[in-house]
């Protein structure tokens, strides 16, 4: 009974990868078997890759009338349903549940003693939550939508034309949405000894005893930090002085400090130069200001970034520029340097993100087939490295600002001052909102809290529609929230201009028999 | 005794009692300086620079005649002077700047340490005090301003720009440049003052505004202020270079300037000892200060309900921390001159309780209330570090008599380099 419960009445076998969650998943979004549609070209879109930003763009051409061809060789969701976002923060609850359990004293409650940890069940449950979110994107349900979905290998022909597995397909437009895909470290030896990247961490069967992770950006951040809530020993090499070096130094050093109490071992400034296997365990060599050292682990998870996935489209053939590491080039529009093909998502993007591909390819329809003249430079967008706590950023940064040689002043709301925050016992962090220095005019915020990704909407949205900081003061917050702690930015931006009014306002009674 | 009266004996006792460090702290054959009063302690150049900046102050209060003050600066200076500068891993400095720490008896390079550019820079503001103070005629005081200056157009700033930019943090002969750069708000202000005043290696006109680049300036706790953390970050500088009154492009767009700055800063971190967000015992409006220093390294235990973890020595700061719960007596105090009021309160209560249980929390490097394993008191730093007893002497004797600024309101270097950095107004 115990066993039946723990294991949600599913065997280990059907969560294994391969087993019947992931069997699910591909009947959904790579059905076996599948027939690719009659050619009804030329098409109106033709997409190429059906991840967020391809299913977005099939999806919404479709909706408005057009004829839509959309071509994926593996899975329809791309990397952020299968590989990125939803396995990963599917995995990274699980391990928060653990720091919480660990931690539960903080909560006023008793920590369980032991704490057993079971990776296979938190896999499982990964692999139940990638199919059920995997339905939506099923192949039959874009082709039920008008979607003519194409299973196989694309290639441009031409400017106008797609080879799939010796199908041609015309198109009038065409979209670039083939993503990004894990850059490999070139490390001597890493290769022979083996890693594991963001596409193959998730097939772990076993939790590994250690594991290095190389890379302290957003995905080796947050994959560091929830292995080590796991329990396994989790080194986490970095060649930079601080974690996320585009965000806040605050903010990688909150995260800095999160992740060593987590029992993460940060290794900063360090480079790992060369790999070997002995004794059937992987030792790294790493080299820290000249100082070299040797880590041994069971496993290696490389995160060093992700490059876009541009190779073998035959973009040669179709006029379309680009670049290695750049990727496809596109112009504010999205377009090309091929009139007719337009791009979207990680393969041009400089951030890669679902949300960024989803816009993009709003953006990508518009432009394409109703002469929009819509600018990616003009969006809005927020994103979110989901440690703990996690780290969310829109707008630009002050020092982009001043660079740009905009005054700017920022309104800084420490957690420790937000009532639910201290409720909670969830106070590492801060609410920062940058505002053009003399106005309220939002111009960037980053917000560093357990639930972060959540708050920084309100800024964004605020943002998009022109609302200034002050308007947000006037804007009742539910009490007690988290979110109050943007209203505490707000209410302090508020303050600061009524007292420059007020001085304005006594200057002017002060000096008012001049004017008489 | 009346308040003032009682309050300058404090400060008199507290200052005599720091530059005693100085006296002990010598090695009489090459006038370095010990990193603290540790067994085995290297010599730190910066250390050294708080030295040569206290000797003035020390002839001045009559504590050292100014024959022996003048003979230990030379004594110094002619050390440097003649000093490898070949830039090997166990040479004493390359380009005019120096290894970060130095053994005592040798004077070489120590423990792998890096050529730091702000531990020199705070040799050299040293040194330049001293060629300001020591302006007689006699042929010890010529020499010693003759090597002052040398040893000022010596040093190859412009070398550690990177990309013509902000500064490295500093170099070795094993791996480079550091990684780190000077970024944000720091102490680096003095280094990049004494680097634009260079007549021989100025930095770039694009070095200081690109460190400017990464300011932060913030409302925290209703208080507008340029951000840093440490305490120590507002203060350094202006242990020898007086900001009263002058601006930077910055400060005049912020209608601030340095040393007010500093004194919002001091309000911020009594602000936060106030709201003592870790509970943390001691903290309050009379014990505050958080800065670099030393702290315990206990095993981690629940403080008020988190677990807390101890970080031994460690760049504390505010809002974010790290905060264990140390505080720095000597970082509250070098916030003298900034914001008195705030200060004198604190050190009168820092220094009965002394009085009561001969606990020195201000000459101290580091204390902490909260970690009582070695006493109920808690724990407190053993030793002195000379870095604490530098800025205790010279800050009081700048919110006394205000002798270091006058020094430096003098040098044509520190007015070159500030007016290169774009500062203008009051006395410059």
């Amino acid at each position: 009974m115990a066993t039946s419960l723990r294991r949600d009445l599913t065997s280990i076998e059907a969560a294994m990868p391969g087993g019947r969650f992931d069997s699910e998943l591909r009947a959904d979004l790579h059905p076996p078997g599948w027939r690719n549609p009659r050619p009804r070209d030329p098409y109106h879109l033709l997409i190429v890759g059906a991840g967020p930003a391809g299913l977005v763009a099939a999806r919404k051409a479709a909706a408005l009338g057009a004829r839509v061809a959309l071509v994926e060789r593996d899975l329809m969701g791309g990397d952020c349903l299968n590989y990125g976002c939803i396995p990963s923060k599917s995995l990274l609850r699980t391990a928060r549940f653990y720091a919480d359990l660990r931690n539960a004293e903080s909560f006023g409650a008793v920590s369980p003693d032991p704490i057993l940890v079971d990776f296979p069940m938190a896999m499982q449950r990964v692999r139940r939550i990638r199919a059920r979110i995997g339905r939506v994107d099923a192949a039959v349900r874009l082709a039920a939508a008008g979607v003519d979905v194409f299973f196989g290998t694309a290639r441009f022909t031409s400017g106008d034309a797609v080879d799939v597995d010796g199908t041609r397909l015309r198109f009038r437009r065409a979209m670039i949405a083939t993503g990004s895909r894990s850059m490999t470290p070139t490390i001597p030896g890493l290769a022979e000894a083996g890693y594991l990247t963001n596409e193959t961490v998730f097939d772990l069967v076993e939790l590994p005893a250690s594991l290095l992770v190389i890379g302290g950006g957003p995905l080796g951040c947050e994959l560091a930090q929830a292995f080590a809530r796991f329990g396994a020993r989790t080194v986490i090499a970095h060649n930079e002085p601080l974690f996320l070096p585009k965000e806040e130094r605050d903010a990688a050093q909150i995260l800095a400090e999160s992740m060593a109490r987590d029992g993460v071992e940060i290794h900063l400034n360090t480079e790992a130069v060369r790999v070997y296997v002995d004794g059937g365990r992987k030792h790294i060599e790493t080299v820290n200001d000249g100082n070299v050292a040797t880590v041994v682990v069971d496993q290696i998870l490389t995160g060093i970034g992700r490059v876009p996935a541009i190779e073998n489209l035959g973009l040669e053939a179709a006029g379309v520029d680009f670049a290695p590491l750049a990727g496809v080039h596109v112009d504010d529009f999205l377009r090309t340097t091929n009139p007719r093909i337009y791009a979207a998502g990680d393969v041009c993007l400089e951030h890669q993100f679902t949300d960024i591909a989803g816009a993009s390819a709003r953006i990508v329809v518009s432009n394409a087939l109703f002469f929009g003249r819509k600018r990616l430079s003009a969006l809005t967008i927020p994103w979110c490295t989901y440690t703990d706590p996690e780290i969310a950023h829109v707008g630009i940064y002050v020092r982009q600002a001043r660079g740009l040689g905009i005054p700017v002043k920022t309104f800084t709301v420490p957690m420790h001052t937000v009532d639910r925050a201290i409720a909670d016992g969830e106070e590492d962090g801060f609410v920062k909102i940058h505002v053009r220095e003399g106005t309220d005019t939002i111009l960037g915020a980053t917000v560093v809290a357990r639930h972060a990704g959540e708050m920084i909407n309100d800024i964004s949205l605020a943002m998009v529609s022109g609302i200034g900081l002050r308007k947000i003061a006037r804007v009742v917050h539910a009490y007690p929230t988290q979110a109050e702690g943007i209203r505490q930015a707000a209410e302090a931006c508020a303050r600061t201009h009524r007292s420059l009014l007020a001085g304005w306002l006594m200057n002017q009674w002060v000096n008012r028999d001049r004017w008489r | 005794m009346t308040d003032t009266a009682a309050d300058d004996a404090l400060l008199d006792s507290l200052q005599h009692d720091a530059f005693d460090y100085f006296l002990q702290g010598i090695n009489p054959a090459n006038g370095l300086i010990a990193d603290t009063t540790r067994p085995d302690a290297p010599s730190s150049i910066a250390v050294v620079g708080f030295a040569l900046g206290a000797y003035p102050v020390a002839v001045e209060r009559g504590w050292l005649a100014r024959s022996d003050a003048a003979a230990r600066t030379l004594l110094c200076l002619r050390f440097f002077m003649d000093s490898d500068q070949s830039g090997a891993v166990d040479a004493t400095g390359h380009r005019g700047l120096y290894y970060h720490f130095l053994d005592m008896q040798t004077g070489r390079r120590m423990w792998r340490s890096e050529v730091s550019l702000i531990d020199t820079a705070l040799l050299i503001a040293g040194v330049l005090t001293a060629a300001a103070y020591f302006d007689a005629a006699t042929p010890d005081e010529t020499e010693l301003r003759r090597l002052a200056d040398a040893l000022y157009l010596r040093v190859d700033w412009r070398w550690a720009q990177r990309d013509g930019g902000a500064l490295s943090q500093g170099w070795r002969p094993e791996s480079g440049f550091l990684h780190y750069g000077w970024e944000g708000y720091s102490e680096a202000l003095l280094l990049y003052v004494l680097g634009l005043g260079s007549s021989t290696h100025p930095l770039t006109e694009a070095g200081f505004p690109a460190w400017t680049e990464t300011y932060q300036w913030e409302n925290l706790y209703g208080i507008d202020f340029l951000y840093a953390g440490p305490l120590f970050i507002h203060q350094y500088s202006h242990a020898w270079i007086d900001f009263r009154g002058i601006r930077d492009a910055f400060m005049r767009e912020k209608r601030c300037d340095y040393f007010e700055n500093s004194r919002r800063a001091t309000l911020v971190q009594r602000e936060y000892a106030i709201r003592n967000p870790r509970s943390f015992a001691g903290y309050g409006t009379d014990c505050w200060g958080l800065s670099a220093g030393d702290g315990p390294s206990a095993e981690p235990c629940l403080v008020a309900g988190r677990h807390q973890a101890f970080y031994g020595y460690s760049a504390r700061g505010v809002p974010y921390g790290p905060d264990d719960g140390t505080l720095d007596g000597s970082a509250l105090l070098s916030s003298l001159v900034f914001a008195p009021d705030l200060v004198l309160p604190a050190l009168r209560g820092m220094a009965a309780s002394a009085a009561r249980d001969g606990r020195d929390l201000i000459h101290a490097c580091g204390f902490n209330p909260t970690v009582t394993e070695a006493g109920p008191g808690g724990w407190l730093s053993a030793g002195r570090f000379g870095l604490d007893q530098g800025m205790i002497v010279l800050m009081i004797e700048n919110y006394r008599t205000g002798l270091p600024w006058r020094l430096g309101r003098g040098n044509p270097v520190i007015r070159r380099g500030l007016r290169s950095a774009g500062f203008r107004g009051g006395w410059l």
